[in-house]
């Protein structure tokens, strides 16, 4: 006997897929709403002449700032780039029931492995001068989403405490090296030395450089590791039932140790993506929100690595294109962290959202990942 | 209808022609019921024929798309179960919704408290009350006990004493012996038919049929939402009943034919596990389950059977104490190491333990032995074995799905079921382990499963079944174990066992231990 597969139409595709984008799509356009009253608003409270139209005049500055020209577009990948990295550490963490907070502080952490190793490479041949730094990156990030794993599997010691505790090390650590021991003698400034052949190759355009490339390979390969391998499997039925996973030979704490290196590795190559890619060298207020924007990232993607492109993607145009909206509208960057915050907010609040809109099909990334809510007070199976 | 004449009197309830749709099914279509004053009124059917909705229609939890509920002959629209409750209609759900911390009394007042004056309760008014509503209808209470250290059958007589203090005219226990010993049963009937002899009416919804047999004046028979026949306990048998409910010919009793055991497969000696709380749960267990012999466990719900089977699987430490597996000692193995050696386990709880909802089927099918040949080589996933190996299990075990790649929430609870037996059986096990296999499933489900199982023996496994429904154990068992407070208290051959005997040691653990060690097979 052979069960049919359920027939493809268009309609069930459409259904599907709105099934799938509704509830993002309904976050960004509320942020935007929320973000034209945040500035109509301080329009009124400023007081001087009031231009009902400002909003517009910013959004579109800010869809020109992003996309309106070949290199504004190359500069939008640049900016996405360590969006992806940092949205897939949240996102597979969150595959297996975990919250990984502790993306900025692996993020610093894999910079800085970056940066030790590709200045004391800076003159090797290029190839083996990538290969090594971007696998220090890689090493150290991993190594410090390790520590919060290995905390819970031992202790149970809720990882949104240690990964939270681990940024402020990693603030202070970059912050020691780059102005001790790191920092280039006799320089003015807190400043590292250039790490020279080890910086990614620009690819197209002005800046564009092998990062984006290795991002999107990096989407392609968490993909494969969660659908196509055992160790996926396990993740994922960790974080779906941490019950079921033990009573099915898997082990938890084990599960627990590796997605949390991998969610480091994953954000240490976000911090290498940056190093190598934009700075190529480190000062001691290195630094983006990269590792805060990569939460709200892999929400809106509802932690799957293909929606991890599109959701990285709007909030890196965003950051590309505020600029250009700050000169034309003289709205302050900032705004775009209103946007973000609401996008978030929004998400959030799903089961709300759901019952206001009465959106039956549509389910949001929590509602069908119970791992948020697990994630908090949730406790390691035996 | 019957051939009786009909009573003058309005029918306390009549619902006619109720039609509910949901997106996809019909759940009630056209339902008429009738029920009569002083009537015991059983609805019977499988899961997912449309009783609850019913029902939930009834006590004013769905609105129903047409038709109407009439009350003594009266038309009324029922709007939230506040309303069904002040038209005198009542619920007692199988699960108990008490607040196991209040007291008794406490409960019952819960929503409609007595009061002296507007701030404080009149708790000797409600006391007094309390105690001469059990008294009348045959039991005890001390309205002061609290809810949490009564015992399951107490604790519905506590819902029983909250719908009759809210002066309920009808009625409906939703499986209300599902988790009562036999004992216990008999005591709620009496307590049943007194209230019936008052006039009130009661709905008593089961698929139970003996039972159904045992208490109705009259039984209603649902099917795929409708009602499709009335009967009279007198005029009909359990065949007649089965077939009417499945739509097909049932065979209610497995034949288990005769068991074949050979040598002692697995060996537990004086095993010692504690609970969560670090009690001790199982205190000195010991026996012995022999090749194609299925060992049933009989003992009421939390006498240390499920850390038993925690730690026979690995899932659980075991303080002290041996479990030996063909001739060799796994006490402590881990749930991989068990299922290697050949153990396979049907949780009791299949969501929480046996199934991964939101997976697939075939993803399910794999979920203990995901790692290995045929499903993956090395760390690579092999979806089109597992997809293949799903497509013949779903084909086997007759799993009633549009595919395999359907995910595992879509199914109904049976073949939710029917999946994690066609894993665990499928894996051609040694030691099967079955923890309540059957609960909450229709009797066609039970059908095949307990055939399964008998087939799993006779092919040489040995089978340990705990099972708090006794009926299952005696009629599944080759010998039965009584466990009471972490001890097995008896061991009593299969078909020779006596059901109010084992329901009486389920109950008080039995008066006198036996002097022979428990567990011992017969000779």
């Amino acid at each position: 006997m052979t069960t049919p597969r359920a027939r493809w139409t268009p309609r069930r595709a459409a259904a599907a897929a709105w099934g799938l984008a509704a509830l993002p799509l309904i976050a960004i356009v509320l942020a935007l709403a929320v973000g034209a009253i945040v500035i109509l608003s301080s329009e009124l409270i400023l007081g001087g002449s009031f231009d009902p139209f400002l909003p517009v005049t910013a959004y579109r500055a800010l869809i020109v700032g992003a996309f309106g020209s070949f290199d504004a577009i190359v500069d939008t990948f640049v900016a996405t780039s360590p969006l992806v990295f940092g949205g897939l550490a949240v996102a597979t963490a969150f595959k297996a029931g975990l919250f990984n907070i502790g993306v900025q502080g692996q993020f610093l952490m894999g910079a800085l492995g970056a940066v030790v190793v590709g200045v004391a490479l800076s003159s090797q041949p290029m190839p083996i001068a990538i290969v090594a730094t971007v696998a220090a990156g890689i090493l150290v990030g991993g190594l410090t989403g390790f520590i919060p794993g290995l905390l819970k599997a031992v202790s149970g010691a809720h990882e949104v405490v240690t990964t939270i505790m681990l940024n402020y090390v990693a603030v202070s650590v970059l912050a020691a090296l780059v102005s001790g021991p790191l920092k280039v003698p006799g320089s003015p400034s807190p400043v590292t030395y250039d790490v020279g052949n080890a910086a990614y190759p620009i690819l197209f355009g002005r800046n564009g450089h092998l990062g984006i490339l290795i991002a999107v390979l990096a989407v392609l390969g968490v993909r494969w590791l969660l659908y196509r391998t055992t160790i996926g499997f396990e993740i994922r039925t960790a974080g779906t039932n941490p019950d079921a996973a033990a009573y099915a030979g898997m082990r938890p704490r084990r599960i627990i140790v590796v997605t949390m290196s991998l969610a480091g590795a994953l954000a240490g190559l976000a911090g290498t993506d940056v190093v190598l890619g934009v700075t190529h060298q480190m000062t001691s207020s290195f630094g983006t929100t990269v590792g805060f924007d990569s939460i709200a990232v892999a929400l809106l993607a509802r932690t799957e690595p293909y929606g991890i492109l599109p959701a990285a993607l709007l909030f890196g145009a965003m950051r590309a294109g505020a600029s250009l909206m700050q000169i034309q509208a003289g709205i302050p960057v900032e705004l775009i962290d209103v946007i973000q915050a609401t996008i978030l907010l929004v998400l959030v609040a799903t089961p709300v959202l759901r019952r206001l809109l009465r959106l039956r099909g549509a389910r949001s990334g929590i509602a069908t990942t119970p791992t948020i809510t697990r994630s908090y007070g949730g406790e390691v199976a035996p | 209808m019957t051939e009786q004449a009909e009573p003058l009197v309005a029918p306390a309830l009549e619902m006619r022609g109720i039609t509910k749709r949901y997106p996809g099914v019909v759940a009630n279509d056209h339902v008429d019921l009738l029920v009569r004053p002083g009537e015991i009124h059983a609805l019977l059917g499988e899961n997912g024929a449309g009783k609850s909705t019913l029902m939930n229609i009834l006590y004013g939890l769905a609105r129903p798309d047409e038709g109407e509920i009439l009350l003594d002959g009266v038309p009324v629209r029922i709007a939230d179960p506040a309303d069904a409750i002040a038209r005198g209609i009542s619920m007692v759900h199988q699960h108990f919704m008490l607040v196991p911390v209040l007291s008794v009394a406490e409960n019952i007042l819960l929503g409609e408290e007595t009061m002296a004056g507007p701030v404080f309760l009149d708790r000797r008014e409600a006391h007094r009350r309390i105690i001469e509503l059990g008294r009348r209808f045959g039991f005890e209470i001390d309205p002061d006990a609290r809810v949490g250290s009564l015992s399951v059958g107490w604790q519905q007589r506590v819902e029983i004493l909250k719908a009759l203090y809210r002066d309920a005219r009808i009625l409906v226990l939703d499986e209300p012996t599902a988790v009562l010993t036999p004992q216990e049963t008999e005591e709620i009937f009496g307590v049943l038919k007194r209230l019936a002899s008052e006039g009130r009416s009661i709905i008593f919804i089961s698929h139970k049929l003996y039972e159904v047999l045992e208490i109705a004046d009259r039984i209603s028979v649902m099917r795929r939402g409708r009602v499709v026949g009335e009967r009279i306990p007198g005029k009909t048998d359990e065949d007649d009943l089965a077939e009417l409910m499945v739509g097909r010919e049932v065979q209610l009793t497995v034949d288990r034919g005769q068991s074949h055991p050979g040598e002692p497969l697995l060996r537990v000696e004086n095993l010692v596990v504690r609970d969560d709380r670090g009690k001790d749960a199982v205190r000195g267990v010991a026996f012995e389950i022999r090749a194609g012999e299925i060992l049933g466990i009989a003992g009421v719900a939390g006498n240390g059977q499920d850390e038993l089977v925690q730690a026979l699987i690995g899932l659980r430490r075991t303080t002290s104490g041996h479990v030996r597996l063909g001739g060799s000692d796994v006490t402590g193995h881990s749930p991989r190491s068990m299922n290697e050696a050949g153990v396979a386990y049907v949780p009791a709880d299949r969501h929480r333990f046996g199934l991964v909802l939101p997976f697939t089927i075939a993803d399910n099918l794999a979920l203990t032995r995901y790692y290995r040949a045929p499903y993956a080589h090395g760390v690579l996933r092999d979806d089109r074995a597992i997809e293949a190996a799903a497509e013949r299990a779903v084909g086997e075990y007759d799993i009633r799905t549009p595919s395999a790649l359907a995910r595992a929430s879509t199914l109904s609870g049976g073949n939710q079921q029917k999946v994690v037996i066609a894993r665990e059986f499928g894996a051609d096990p040694r030691l099967l382990i079955l923890d309540q296999p059957t609960r909450g499933l229709d009797v066609g489900s039970i059908e095949f499963i307990h055939r399964q199982a008998i087939a799993r023996r006779d092919a040489g496994a040995a089978i340990l079944l705990v099972s708090a429904e006794l009926d299952e154990i005696l009629e599944m068992s080759d010998r039965i174990a009584v466990m009471y407070r972490g001890e097995i208290v008896a061991t009593r051959d299969g078909r020779t066992a006596d059901k109010n005997e084992i329901g009486l040691l389920m109950a008080t653990g039995g008066l006198s231990r036996e002097a022979t060690p428990a567990g011992t097979p017969a000779a």
